[in-house]
């Protein structure tokens, strides 16, 4: 019996969600008395790195053929079985999200999305999770023998006390893909908004798309990503893939810093799960600032060069 | 080209949250249903493809009586019949083991990003899983040629170009194209158009909830000076220690 966790990579290194799915397993694994293995796709010399943050062994299979859903999961699935799964952790992301729901009915397993708590045992197997695009949380108890969970990123505290442990290969093989992958474009070094620590965003008070290189200055000095608000990715000024809020993504950074958004509740929904959150706008009515921590009351175009050049000193 | 798209139902986006019977269940009350925005997208996406390549288009839904006049928004977009499985539904997985058997014989089959109630964003996989056949989610452009359906997804960080032959399930994101608005002859025609209602199947739950909260709200907002906004920087690094 094992937790198995899914490790994901970002070009050359594990990704930090991954990384706290395997501090998340662990945890769980102690309690469920069973070992925790972090299953890889990728041939990194960081493998053996996983034990740090908390698995008990590190598995490579041995197929890296590109990553399709449905030959991914297949083999990914005979893993689990392989090892004993008993729990499969993988992390929220779209690749964790293609994967988690063919795991599970591979495994015949219950499967739970959005969470962003640790297992409850107390009373049978009980996870919370985010819903209505997070304007509320609700208590699930998974009810089949195995259980696929995908995790929220941000959600949970890196710990790096473990050591550094084995990493073995296994052999999985199946049908190949009916998928074939074209063409993928990254963004290089860009950071993926869901999984952000801190995220820029901007809304209608910015005029234009033309004034966008002060809310990139702003994220670029900050180490932040770039987010907007729905009528600004509506109106083609940012990609749809900037866009927060309850029909764009739910973020959960450490810190939010919203300009020129005046929160509405579809916007906050998406939002409002971040620790600390910082309002930028000139309307002191304006809803946002009864949901953030830090608020500045005036005009954008004054407020950004002050941050940036106190960013700077 | 026959196009099965799997439809939810869900509080308009401006709903306010609550919870009743000791936050056991959503409170529904005063609430306007509509058709999940997403969902909106992978039918006119599947009208488009349907009316390009003489395809049809149906809908079905996992859902009680009270979800018809939602159902009927769809027909009245251009769907060209309905199906409502009888049951209220438990989760992502009672609703895809709900679907899956009917859903063959379709060459796509669409559902949305996810329900912007349960936001599971599973279906697509699921049913995938079910019938075996590929699944491709958070697609942001679909078309047909020569037999193959192409894609492009978003991916972590980037996007993907993806072909596959049919039958494939695929997830609608933003971006995939502009929800059509029913016009009066479609309302019209709506209205007749066949709506068949099946009994659910009997399958093993996956899971139960057991409660609801809503978000703490936060404690009040400490207001800074704009005159004097570098100091919000100095609160950043040095009292929250976030930068």
């Amino acid at each position: 019996m094992s937790v198995i966790v899914f490790a994901e990579i970002d070009g050359d290194h594990y990704k930090k969600s991954s990384l706290e799915a395997i501090g998340y397993g662990k945890k769980l694994a102690n309690n469920l008395n069973v070992s925790c293995i972090a299953v890889s796709f990728a041939n990194l010399s960081s493998s053996a790195e996983l034990g740090l943050y908390g698995a008990d062994k590190v598995v490579q299979l041995n197929n890296s053929a590109a990553f399709a859903s449905d030959q991914g999961a297949d083999l990914f699935s005979k893993a689990c079985s392989q090892l004993g799964a008993t729990v499969v952790i993988v992390s929220n992301t779209y690749t964790g999200k293609s994967l988690a729901p063919r795991v599970a009915i591979a495994l015949n397993a219950s499967l739970v999305t959005n969470v962003i708590s640790e297992v409850d045992l107390s009373n049978g197997f009980t996870v919370k999770r985010g819903v209505f695009s997070g304007k509320a949380f609700a208590y699930t108890t998974l009810t089949k023998d195995v259980k696929v969970i995908a995790l929220t990123p941000n959600s949970f505290d890196l710990s790096k006390d473990g050591a550094v442990v084995a990493v073995d290969s296994l052999e999985v093989s199946g049908d190949n893909s009916k998928i074939t992958i074209e063409r993928t474009e990254k963004a290089s070094g860009k950071i993926p908004l869901t999984e952000a620590e801190i995220v820029v965003s901007a809304g209608r008070g910015m005029k234009g798309p033309e004034n966008w290189n002060m809310i990139e200055e702003l994220a670029g000095l900050m180490g932040a990503a770039t987010a907007c608000s729905k009528p600004v990715s509506d109106m083609g000024w940012r990609p749809h893939s900037e866009h927060v809020g309850q029909t764009g993504i739910t973020i959960k950074p450490n810190l939010y810093v919203a300009i020129g958004i005046s929160g509405a509740i579809q916007h906050l929904a998406g939002v409002s799960s971040s620790k600390t959150i910082v309002a930028i706008n000139k309307d002191p009515e304006a809803p946002f600032f009864k949901a953030a921590d830090y608020g500045i009351v005036g005009d954008a175009f004054e407020i950004l060069p002050k941050l940036i050049q106190a960013l700077k000193n | 080209m026959k196009i099965l798209v799997c439809m939810s139902v869900v509080p308009d986006t401006t709903t306010k949250i609550t919870f009743t019977d000791q936050n056991t269940a959503f409170n529904a009350q005063g609430v306007q249903f509509i058709v999940n925005p997403y969902d909106e997208l992978a039918i006119t996406r599947g009208l488009e493809l349907a009316e390009a390549n003489n395809g049809t288009v149906t809908v079905v839904h996992v859902g009680l009586a009270d979800s018809e006049a939602s159902i009927r928004k769809a027909l009245s977009m251009g769907v060209h019949e309905a199906i409502r499985i009888d049951a209220s539904p438990i989760d992502a997985q009672f609703v895809a083991e709900q679907i899956a058997p009917i859903a063959s014989g379709y060459d796509l089959i669409l559902t949305g990003r996810e329900s912007i109630d349960y936001n599971g964003g599973a279906v697509c996989g699921l049913l995938g899983a079910l019938l075996n056949i590929p699944s491709i989610n958070v697609v942001t452009k679909i078309d047909f040629a020569g037999g193959v359906f192409s894609f492009e997804r978003d991916i972590d960080g980037g996007r993907e170009m993806l072909s596959c032959a049919g039958p494939v399930v695929a997830s609608a994101q933003k971006d995939l194209c502009e929800p059509r608005i029913p016009n009066m002859r479609g309302i019209m025609a709506a209205r007749t158009k066949p709506l068949q209602v099946l009994a659910a199947t009997d399958v093993q739950t996956a899971s139960k909830y057991i409660s609801y909260e809503n978000p703490v709200a936060k404690s009040g907002v400490k207001l800074i000076d704009a005159s004097n906004a570098e100091q919000l920087i100095h609160i950043l690094k040095n009292e929250v220690k976030v930068i």
